[in-house]
């Protein structure tokens, strides 16, 4: 096929009169690892639902490997692969099962699932664990099961809705480790989603950032953090800061901006480690009472907050989403 | 244009059989009511003079056919509504996010939760035929089989179809109590609709498994109320249209 991946344009979603995704414009090329990184509730999902047919936009159009995803939905189907962000496996077959039940759905015949699943199952590590029970699986396994079978049946793009999210910090890693496998290996394009910034800048190629519905900026991580420039000092000071600390402050060499945020100021310097001494000396200078200094170069956190005014975070509470739909089936699994 | 991907059937198809074989305890904690009602309701009314029932044909024999019904009735509604199931654990979305058309998913669920009630009902044949219901002979019981696969394929489909109209699990034990319950009740499986006042027996004659019921007593024991032709057509036609029901309902339905 010639032309990019995925082609979208003004892709929307409107639900009861709220506007979820607001004229998405992408374009993803073949053999990319594009990452959509935002806030819950930006449409990242959405954006993913639409992509795979699970819902109609309500405006605009989008092409998945050059078949309309409202015309051409079997076709589509039939192109891609879909980690859904909640499990969706059947907890009372065997991994091996859940596969080979995958695989007649997408028409494959017994020699090839059987080889097919011999090599995805290679490639998450799971030969061993092959013929347990999904109930029996933790987490992070289940969810290598889920990318595994969005493998098998060869799409050429594979989807992945918040891959690690509510995983320990190990499993995420390893997670990383099979999705970069995949994407270099299969030669599999990848889209995922994913509020977590370290994940976007380690993983992907190219980063979109979604806030809101839009597209606020798109481009590699590290040009993405090149707009920010200089690295982040951040000082926790005593009491207020008056205007005047914080004009003292700007006019020091290299720092290009200030922000103040009641005790919190957050400067963007050129060369920090060289400035911090002088930066010290100054706020004392205005009267500033410095209870702790730190530095870091830019993420993609500062990426976001510097279009949007926001952080992502909720990391928490998102983690927790996942962790109570597990609980959930196993209270149910019980009765 | 229909389309219909013969491995995704025997797959969902096949899924099912996987399930029902694991899953020995739910089987057998569903099938525990109907045998229960079998052997106490058979053992207790075995003496007693029950009016308006055939000539010639003991109350284990009359019953047995109604608690076959039942336990179709029950299992293959259950089969149906299990999609809420499937819904809520996610794995509805791998379903339907694969190249497959929404005909052949409803052909393959269907097929996998009509067998797995009819082989309930079979299970329940052997205590009756052990307390001492006497089967006709081999065409009775090949018709008795056609019958029981009218039924399950009835009641699973109508469960579909609630299914795809259900948000979540709350309405479940609604359609249990209030729709299941009353149509064992009314479809004469324990007593001769003939006894119920005039306004429940109209009741009864708009229930499918009355004429299911009717059916599995024509072709097991030889005695029924309607020829069994008639119970035949009147039940071959609500199966089409609850199947026909089920899978508009179902192609309708939302995943999320």
């Amino acid at each position: 096929m010639d032309g990019p991946a995925i082609a979208a344009s003004g892709l929307s979603m409107r639900f009861n009169g709220f506007l979820a995704v607001d004229g998405v414009d992408l374009r993803i090329e073949k053999g990319e690892l594009f990452g959509l990184l935002g806030p819950n509730g930006a449409g990242k999902s959405t954006i993913i639902k639409m992509l795979t047919t699970m819902l109609r936009p309500s405006a605009g159009s989008a092409a998945v490997w050059g078949y309309d995803v409202t015309r051409e939905r079997d076709a589509v189907r039939s192109s891609i692969g879909v980690v859904f962000q909640d499990p969706s496996v059947d907890s009372q077959l065997s991994g091996r099962e859940n596969l080979d039940f995958h695989g007649r759905m997408y028409g494959m015949d017994r020699k090839t699932r059987a080889e097919r699943i011999a090599e995805v199952l290679e490639l998450v590590d799971l030969t061993e664990k092959a013929d347990v029970l999904m109930e029996d699986y933790s987490g992070g396994m289940q969810r290598r099961l889920e990318i595994a079978r969005g493998l098998m049946h060869h799409p050429n793009v594979l989807f992945l809705d918040e891959p690690t999210l509510g995983l320990d910090a190990q499993t995420r890693r390893y997670i990383w480790r099979y999705i970069r496998r995949m994407n270099g290996e299969e030669g599999v394009t990848v889209v995922l989603t994913t509020h977590y910034m370290e994940e976007a800048d380690h993983l992907c190629e190219r980063v979109a950032i979604i806030d809101q519905g839009r597209i606020v900026a798109l481009d590699s991580p590290e040009s993405l953090k090149d707009l920010i420039g200089a690295d982040i000092v951040t000082l926790e000071v005593e009491d207020g800061v008056g205007d005047e600390a914080v004009r003292a402050l700007s006019d020091l060499e290299g720092v290009e901006a200030v922000d103040r945020a009641g005790s919190t100021l957050r400067l963007r310097v050129d060369r920090s480690e060289a400035r911090i001494p002088e930066i010290v000396l100054s706020s004392s200078r205005a009267g500033l009472f410095i209870r702790s200094v730190s530095m870091h170069e830019p993420t993609l956190e500062d990426v976001f907050l510097k279009f949007t005014g926001k952080k992502i975070r909720e990391t928490e509470s998102a983690g927790a989403g996942r962790m109570a739909a597990v609980q959930s089936r196993m209270r149910t699994r019980r009765h | 244009m229909i389309s219909l991907n013969y491995y995704a059937i025997y797959s969902l198809w096949l899924r099912e059989m996987i399930r029902f074989f694991r899953l020995k305890s739910r089987v057998f904690g569903s099938l525990a009511p109907p045998f229960f009602f079998l052997a106490f309701l058979g053992f207790g009314f075995r003496s007693a003079a029950i009016s308006e029932i055939p000539e010639g044909v003991d109350y284990i024999s009359f019953l047995a056919p109604g608690i076959i019904g039942m336990t179709l009735l029950f299992s293959s509604t259950f089969g149906g509504l299990s999609m809420l199931w499937d819904r809520e654990f996610g794995f509805l979305r791998e379903i339907m996010v694969a190249p497959v058309s929404r005909l052949s998913i409803v052909i393959g669920r269907t097929a996998g939760g009509v067998t797995t009630a009819v082989l309930q009902g079979l299970i329940i044949l052997v205590p009756g035929v052990a307390m001492g219901l006497e089967i006709t002979g081999l065409p009775g019981f090949l018709l008795a089989l056609v019958f029981m696969v009218l039924i399950a394929t009835t009641f699973n489909s109508l469960g579909l179809a609630f299914a795809s109209r259900m948000k979540d699990m709350s309405g479940f034990s609604l359609i249990m109590n209030f729709m299941v319950f009353p149509l064992f009740l009314l479809s004469g499986a324990l007593f001769p609709i003939s006894n119920l006042p005039p306004w429940l027996r109209t009741l009864s004659y708009l229930d499918p498994l009355t004429y299911g019921v009717d059916g599995l007593r024509g072709s097991l024991v030889g005695a029924s109320s309607f020829p069994p032709a008639l119970d035949l057509a009147i039940l071959a036609a609500c199966c089409a249209g609850a199947l026909g029901l089920g899978a508009y309902l179902f192609e309708r339905s939302d995943v999320e």
